[in-house]
């Protein structure tokens, strides 16, 4: 079987103003289908170059990208991608936001809509489609941009820190939310994030990543965590615990080494 | 402070003006201190009350609006033209690196040159009708939607962008979609100053040789030393001035209802 998202031997290498930065450097990475993968490293550590590589947006200084066995040329037409800041259209309303993927592909309005309207119902925010997304709350604006993802149906999910930026309450939530949708139709997801324990929670294999620059792959976990799961729950269970001593373990040292070279970049 | 009395206090500072005015130039009401002809102050200032008659007659009889028509056409169809054009001037010059770089020096000359002085070269261009009193408008107003817009597809952000790209959009689709409205969102945050320009464009070029027009009354009067009917003008001017920044707001109010308004954080 082929794999969703194949990482061969990437490499990033950026010109910048204190000369040439690597920011990844031979990453060879595979996520199978259906298999939910969380990416786990030290802040500035290089996790969202990997995700926008595969994602077409950026190309690698070298190395190879497959995605459900063919070669990536542009943009990944395969994968949704969910961004961590603000990406909604400001100027579009909710629905209008949730219908624009549809819309580009040329499906008729009143259609889209529909759909639009159907899948704002499932992210929970069934009558909230006029309103603008500075009207809604940092949650509500994560379910949106979780529905304008979902409506094209992509078989494959890039997610950036989705929740990062919401309280915990909401983000446990939400991380519920994502694994119900998940559970339903078994898309490949590359989730990037800093927090070893939403990592765990949602995945079922956790790869962390060594410190910038040059980060590389050092450790891969498989999660035999049971599902159906509840995030806020699972994470007292003795093996969750274990799970996350283990992997804590192995990504200390690095996460200090990020650590120790932010503070001495910061210094200098 | 209530809405009411804040209207009464603003009418009260207006007429309190008014009157000081009034009272320092009649003449032979103040004994003489400036000067010692009874006369001089009116010549110089004018008598608010008989700049109001030059109003009433203006307005009662009906002469005035022959020309604030005409002010008005030049200052909409100014607008309009240099808008268009900015528009597009500054779409094209933001999406593409090249023509930028190449224009750069040139835009930035033709800005910095007081454009006024080219009032009599449209004069002798487009005669002494409109239509050079909208050239000298659309040269006012252009730059300023250019730079507006050019800094607004310049900000567009990246997640947006990139956002957009992943649902799909081709490159016809971004710029429909995410520079346009970008960009004109910047053009109606400054559309007060572009109107403001246009009508600028108007009155100096009326005033530098027409036979119609606000400035063309202003430039007449004072001709024939006539102050009275000069501050008419100019007060007829301002109050024309006032109407178009309200309509002005309204269309803005209209067509930005996207963006987070001041009034909706203010503190009740």
């Amino acid at each position: 079987m082929a794999a969703a998202v194949e990482l061969d031997r990437v490499t990033c290498a950026f010109a910048g103003a204190r000369g040439a930065y690597t920011a990844v450097k031979d990453v060879t990475l595979a996520i199978g289908e259906g298999e939910f993968v969380s990416v786990v490293g030290p802040t500035g550590c290089g996790k969202s170059t990997l995700l926008n590589v595969a994602a077409g947006l950026l190309k690698p200084s070298s190395g190879s990208v497959r995605v459900l066995g063919e070669p990536l040329a542009g943009i990944n037409r395969r994968a949704g991608y969910m961004f961590q800041t603000e990406a909604l259209m400001p100027w579009r309303s909710c629905l209008a936001n949730v219908m624009a993927g549809l819309e580009f592909r040329g499906v008729p309005a009143d259609e889209a809509k529909r759909e639009a309207q159907a899948w704002l119902a499932r992210v929970g925010l069934a009558g909230f489609g006029d309103l603008y997304p500075h009207q809604l709350s940092g949650g509500m604006r994560k379910r949106t941009s979780l529905a304008q993802m979902l409506i094209l149906d992509p078989p494959i999910l890039l997610m950036d820190e989705p929740f990062s930026a919401l309280d915990i309450q909401t983000r446990q939530l939400m991380e519920n939310e994502l694994l119900e949708l998940w559970s339903a139709d078994r898309k490949s997801v590359v989730f990037i994030t800093h927090d070893l324990e939403e990592a765990i929670a949602l995945s079922d294999r956790v790869i962390v990543l060594s410190a910038g620059p040059a980060t590389r792959p050092i450790g891969e976990f498989a999660i035999d965590l049971p599902r159906p799961r509840d995030v806020a729950e699972i994470r007292l269970t003795p093996r969750f615990i274990a799970l996350h001593d283990r992997i804590w373990h192995s990504m200390k040292d690095e996460v200090l080494k990020g650590y120790a070279q932010t503070r001495n970049r910061t210094a200098a | 402070m209530k809405r009411a009395r804040l209207r009464l206090y603003q009418a009260l500072l207006l007429a309190a003006v008014f009157t000081a005015w009034q009272v320092a130039t009649q003449p032979d009401l103040l004994p003489p201190i400036v000067w010692e002809n009874p006369n001089r102050a009116a010549f110089f200032f004018g008598e608010p009350l008989k700049m109001f008659q030059v109003i009433w007659t203006w307005f009662s009889e009906g002469t005035i609006y022959r020309h604030l028509w005409v002010t008005l056409e030049e200052t909409v169809l100014a607008f309009c033209i240099g808008a268009a054009a900015g528009l597009v001037v500054g779409l094209w010059l933001g999406l593409s690196p090249i023509a930028s770089a190449i224009l750069e020096p040139y835009i930035t000359a033709l800005n910095a040159m007081p454009r006024v002085v080219l009032a009599p070269i449209f004069l002798v261009w487009f005669g002494l009708d409109i239509g050079s009193k909208i050239a000298l408008g659309v040269t006012l107003v252009f730059f300023i939607v250019f730079f507006n817009v050019y800094q607004g597809v310049k900000e567009v952000s990246p997640v947006v962008l990139n956002n957009t790209l992943m649902l799909g959009a081709n490159r016809r689709q971004l710029l429909r979609h995410v520079y346009l409205p970008s960009a004109t969102s910047w053009l109606f945050s400054s559309l007060h100053v572009s109107v403001g320009m246009a009508l600028v464009g108007a009155v100096v070029g009326e005033y530098l040789g027409s036979a119609r027009g606000v400035g063309y009354l202003i430039q007449q009067a004072e001709g024939a030393f006539d102050i009275n009917t000069v501050f008419a003008g100019i007060l007829v001017l301002t109050g024309f001035a006032l109407v178009l920044d309200v309509l002005v707001g309204e269309v803005e109010k209209r067509l930005l209802v996207w963006r987070p308004a001041q009034s909706e954080t203010e503190q009740l």
